[in-house]
């Protein structure tokens, strides 16, 4: 298969800290790669660093065949798209849903001034919002719709890659179903190849072809879904699994395919 | 387990806004000594708000409008954010020792001795002792614990537990709800559990309350409302837990 994404020796310092350890990282086209790990492990720099929101000290991106540098030119800043934890506080605020939306289809000439208004409620459509939502403000949605705003947003450039930090951690358990359904029909509509991050691991379950882990800013683990929650490979992907706490073993399990 | 006398009582309890707005309607329920009782529903459910009317330290412009809570003891709170309910500018250790001082009432050195003996009770680290840390240099579960030792500072009857664990790690959550459990058996206090997971309710009470827009939709043994949920709305909570494969040779260490 394909690689989408290559990450080889990776390393980034924070002062004396090391957030990030020759990090090898292969992310196949197509396919979702699930990254877990406890708070402080790196998850999320390593997310920023293929973002290109923090430059490595060590180490190389390659995207497909071209090399990432510090400086990436606009197709490259395109093609990989980033939804974060918080939507309170990713949403600009002052801006209504259709600036949101508006500004980077202009920024990324995907379409003319004439065809931004069709594109908008395209994008909304296709993440289940109504139309009449375009002249809203943020502060005016539940959190769940929030974050499908987000999502749109990263979504109205067309990107290849889509790296989710977290996404559904700040909601309710109700809503994160309904947002991790309209992650996996995404996914198939658009053929996006994703990095999805997350410490809850049902999330991971529903929604990744393959599972990384990562401890201390070292990638302890790699492999596919199937066979990491059944049989894990390292000690510490162990330990995580076995501390989710489990319903009551008679009882009806859960309604996500 | 439940003594035929309960400790904590709550009947038809209703809180209002300010607007009039009805924020949690005509809720009623009863918690032995030594129980555990679960209040599990979403955001905005009221199952804050309910804790906070039993603690009597509602937020400004909510209001009693009817009902009663009556309890013969003492209780005390454990917040969802570790970080904000510890005053950043102390140390903890000290935080602790104030709380010991007025509600044991015993001598300042007495007292400090107490409030080192909780935080080894609680598993946290020597170094404590000797050094003065600030909250801002414990790691999130270490904060808990010391809320947790705050909480238990206070000798409570009944400990209540607005989502301890929702901010914290899945490793560090189960450290958690471990250390709750041994201390529920050593002291043996009553509990309340608000949380939103249901597989921890699951483990840690016997009984549960499903709250929905501010009422109680239906409360039970938790067994009984877990494998047959006669509301809608318990079943679409149950439905959104995700379920993991079962994991080979697994010790299983929750019960």
């Amino acid at each position: 298969m394909e690689l989408a994404l290559q990450i080889k020796d990776l390393t980034v310092h924070y002062g004396g800290f090391t957030a990030l350890d020759c990090i090898h990282l292969n992310l196949e086209q197509h396919t979702t790669l699930g990254l877990v790990g406890e708070s402080g492990s790196g998850k999320s720099t390593l997310a920023r660093v293929i973002a290109g929101l923090i430059a490595p000290h060590e180490g190389k991106i390659l995207l497909g065949t071209q090399e990432l540098k510090k400086k990436r030119s606009r197709e490259q800043r395109k093609i990989i798209q980033m939804i974060f934890q918080n939507p309170d506080a990713s949403l600009n605020p002052k801006h209504s849903i259709r600036q949101i939306l508006s500004e980077p289809l202009l920024f990324h000439k995907i379409v003319g001034r004439t065809g931004v208004e069709q594109r908008c409620k395209e994008l909304l459509n296709q993440v289940h919002l109504e139309q009449k939502a375009l002249d809203k403000f943020p502060h005016e949605f539940s959190g769940g719709q929030r974050q499908r705003i987000a999502i749109a947003r990263a979504l109205s450039v067309e990107p290849n890659i889509l790296i989710a930090d977290e996404p559904t951690s700040a909601l309710d358990v109700s809503v994160q179903l309904s947002v991790l359904e309209l992650f996996n029909t995404l996914k198939a509509e658009l053929n996006l190849t994703m990095l999805f991050i997350s410490h809850d691991l049902g999330v991971i379950n529903a929604i990744s072809d393959t599972v990384a882990v990562m401890r201390q800013g070292k990638l302890v683990e790699q492999s596919p879904k199937d066979q990491f929650f059944i049989r894990p490979k390292h000690e510490y992907s162990y330990e995580l699994l076995s501390a989710v706490p489990k319903m009551p073993k008679s009882s009806t399990s859960g309604g996500f395919l | 387990m439940m003594s035929i006398q309960p400790i904590l009582e709550i009947d038809a309890l209703s809180l209002a806004a300010k607007s009039n707005e009805r924020l949690v309607n005509n809720v009623s329920f009863s918690l032995g000594k030594g129980e555990s009782l679960g209040l599990v529903g979403e955001s905005g459910s009221g199952k804050s708000l309910t804790l906070r009317a039993i603690l009597g330290l509602l937020p400004n412009g909510v209001e009693q409008i009817g009902g009663t809570i009556k309890s013969d003891v003492s209780s005390a709170m454990v917040f969802q954010d570790p970080r904000g309910a510890l005053d950043p500018l102390c140390t903890v250790v000290n935080q602790l020792v104030e709380v010991v001082y007025y509600r044991q009432r015993v001598s300042r050195k007495a007292s400090r001795m107490i409030a080192l003996e909780l935080l080894e009770r609680l598993g946290l680290p020597d170094s404590l002792k000797k050094k003065d840390r600030y909250p801002s240099q414990l790691s999130g579960g270490q904060c808990q614990r010391v809320v947790i030792a705050l909480a238990l500072a206070c000798k409570p009857g009944i400990l209540l537990c607005d989502e301890p664990t929702t901010a914290l790690d899945v490793t560090v959550q189960r450290q958690i709800i471990e250390t709750i459990t041994n201390l529920q058996h050593e002291l043996s206090f009553a509990m309340v559990f608000v949380t939103h997971n249901l597989a921890i309710a699951a483990n840690l009470c016997s009984r549960l309350c499903v709250m929905k827009q501010g009422q109680i939709v239906e409360h039970g043994a938790t067994l009984d409302i877990l494998q047959n949920p006669s509301d809608p709305y318990t079943q679409m909570l149950i439905d959104s837990v995700l379920p993991l494969p079962e994991l080979e040779g697994s010790r299983d260490s929750w019960n």
